[in-house]
């Protein structure tokens, strides 16, 4: 079984051209194996969650009705990327499997517009956002630890709440950050093997295989996020993960759910009446977490 | 072009005797399967040992693939009826002349004698870097070796170019879309008759088939309507060796005059694309006109906007322009007024 497309250039060289279109299906089993073993391990397998302490009353009487979570801004950044990424995956892959239509224009735009709905995003994190705040830190690693001891039935204490974004969400960014830059930067390449109305045609630019290794990387790339979308959309739809959906819309969640999921020593929110919980009363919450 | 070898590579020969049987067959093998008509093309893919299949369907034993056939409303020419016959054929030079005369120009007598319309309208593009077997985008891979500063193109695409510029190189293709052609097509599923301009297809849909056979589909008959019998047809073939060459660009129309006005008009242009193209914008331009070369000449121009030429090929432009007008207006020698 070949994962690669080879072929023999003029120069009789043997370069790679593609992935194996096979890898299209791999890449759907592979998301739909993920719905069922996930969803069984929830429904028959898994333990009520629970946390350490996090914090006084005090801080948890401070919290807002509606929890600010993700800014205009953010949501329309995350609703444009969401549609330049299924125009995307539709137009790459439907072709390849039996739907033949006219796709490259289609594509090669909305991966410009996924570029630069990117570049902005980057942008946007890095001034400002909460840069770190989607990046693992040593607690994230700490709680994955305390919780995989705890899954494995030995003793440990509970981990903390949440920050802003569980471990989980974090993985999840920086897998399908992996997979989209690899995407978006061989699919820039990629550009000038067509005619659009960015770059003047160059199909020189790269040698043969540096060109067939593009073609694979951004193929590959390409299924990988085949599977981290039906990933996304799958807990984007889960009933217990319906306030973080809802929040990418309406840009707030509940204050119950926050007190629920979230630590407010690390994910401190305004409040109308007060100030974001201070740096002491954080510290405080995390002793009393253990 | 390749060098062409002497001895194919080994394959398993079938020849089925009934149109069922050849469709059965090619379905079982899928993308294995080979439909061998008259073998002009097929040979040469073979020869070169750029193409090999595992099994090829000889569709020559199949009576029912074969001759013309008259009918109340139309003729239906079975897909291995040869270019020979078509030519000769005494009410396709009659009512169809079109057709004759572009089957008639199609590269020499021998090939005529042993190749078939069902074979001419389905044949493969000519861009020798194809037909080299490089690995180019048509061939499955990621490159159009045509469609570069350096690549030879004299005889590629000036229009609907999409990564691959390799056009279609049919004669009697344009000339079943201007009589309004249907194509008869076996399938799976049963039969499915299309207009003729539907059976071609470019890179933008498909960038490794001409036409929109799918592996197990058989094309089995042409049928051309009356609609356009005994109209006013035109055809013109321009090639670099007139006695046996492709087409560098070629024109087919169907026009019914009433007075000097054109009433009803189709026409059709190849060389230009990787699928004929029917010129639909001319015919809705010239209605009601005057057939006449000033009619022409608006025509011609219309004909090429948006062209786009490569680095040897924009002389199609011009070539483009003119064939278009002289279907219109005649050959007359006109002098272009820009």
């Amino acid at each position: 079984m070949d994962f690669l497309k080879w072929a023999v250039s003029p120069w009789g060289q043997r370069v790679p051209i593609h992935i194996a279109w096979f890898l299209i299906w791999v890449a759907v089993i592979v998301g739909f194996l993920f719905f069922i073993v996930h969803a069984t391990y929830l429904r028959y397998f898994a333990k009520p969650k629970e946390f350490a302490s996090s914090g006084s009353p005090l801080i948890a009487a401070r919290i807002p009705e509606h929890v600010p979570r993700h800014s205009l801004t953010a949501r329309l950044f995350h609703w444009i990327m969401a549609a330049s990424m299924f125009t995307l995956l539709f137009t790459a892959f439907l072709p390849k499997v039996g739907m033949p239509f006219d796709w490259v224009t289609y594509h090669w735009i909305a991966g410009s517009i996924l570029t630069v709905s990117i570049l902005f995003h980057i942008i946007h994190a890095s001034f400002f956002m909460d840069f770190w705040s989607i990046w693992p830190d040593k607690i994230d690693l700490r709680d994955a630890y305390r919780r995989t001891l705890r899954f494995l039935g030995k003793s440990a204490p509970p981990p903390n709440k949440f920050a802003k974004y569980p471990l989980e969400n974090k993985l999840y960014h920086a897998a399908i950050m992996a997979a989209g830059l690899s995407a978006i930067v061989t699919g820039v390449f990629m550009m000038f093997r067509v005619r659009t109305i960015l770059f003047p045609r160059n199909p020189y630019l790269f040698s043969d295989m540096t060109w067939g290794m593009m073609y694979v990387l951004h193929g590959l790339a390409g299924v990988g996020l085949i599977a981290l979308i039906m990933v996304h959309v799958y807990f984007g739809l889960r009933p217990e993960k319906r306030a973080i959906t809802k929040s990418m819309i309406f840009g707030w969640m509940s204050r119950d759910f926050y007190l629920k999921e979230h630590d407010p020593q690390r994910w401190p929110v305004e409040s109308p009446t007060s100030s974001p919980a201070s740096k002491g009363e954080a510290a405080e919450g995390l002793r009393d977490a253990g | 072009m390749a060098v062409i070898r002497d001895v194919m590579p080994a394959f398993e020969l079938l020849q089925p005797s009934s149109i069922a049987d050849a469709q059965k067959l090619l379905e079982q093998q899928g993308r294995d399967g080979w439909v061998l008509a008259g073998g002009m093309d097929s040979f040469d893919w073979l020869k070169d040992r750029i193409k090999k299949p595992k099994v090829v369907v000889d569709l020559s034993g199949i009576a029912e693939l074969k001759g013309i056939r008259s009918t109340a409303d139309n003729i239906e020419i079975g897909a291995m009826t040869t270019l020979t016959e078509v030519v000769e054929h005494p009410l396709i030079k009659e009512k169809y002349k079109l057709l004759a005369d572009s089957a008639e120009l199609v590269a020499s007598p021998q090939i005529r004698n042993q190749g078939t319309i069902g074979g001419n309208v389905s044949q493969d593009a000519r861009c020798w870097y194809y037909r080299a077997g490089w690995p180019c985008y048509r061939a499955g891979g990621n490159i159009c070796y045509a469609d570069t500063p350096e690549g030879r193109n004299r005889e590629h695409a000036i229009l609907h170019a999409e990564r691959c510029v390799a056009v279609n190189p049919s004669d009697t293709a344009p000339a079943l879309i201007a009589l309004d052609a249907k194509f008869v097509i076996r399938t799976h599923k049963g039969e499915r008759v299309i207009d003729a301009e539907d059976y071609f297809i470019g890179p933008d849909i498909d960038i490794t088939s001409l036409h929109i056979l799918q592996p197990g589909d058989l094309l089995t008959a042409i049928r051309i309507p009356s609609a356009w019998a005994g109209a006013h047809f035109y055809f013109e073939k321009v090639r670099d060796r007139n006695v046996w060459d492709f087409p560098l660009l070629n024109v087919a129309s169907a026009m019914v005059v009433s007075g000097n006005n054109i009433e009803r008009i189709r026409i059709a242009v190849n060389g230009a694309a990787a699928r004929p193209l029917r010129l639909k914008a001319v015919e809705d331009s010239v209605r009601g006109k005057p057939a006449n070369a000033a009619t022409g000449e608006i025509a011609g121009k219309l004909a090429v906007q948006g062209a786009v030429p490569l680095q040897f090929n924009a002389y199609k432009i011009p070539l483009m322009r003119n064939l278009v007008k002289r279907a219109i207006g005649g050959v007359e020698e006109a002098t272009w007024t820009s």
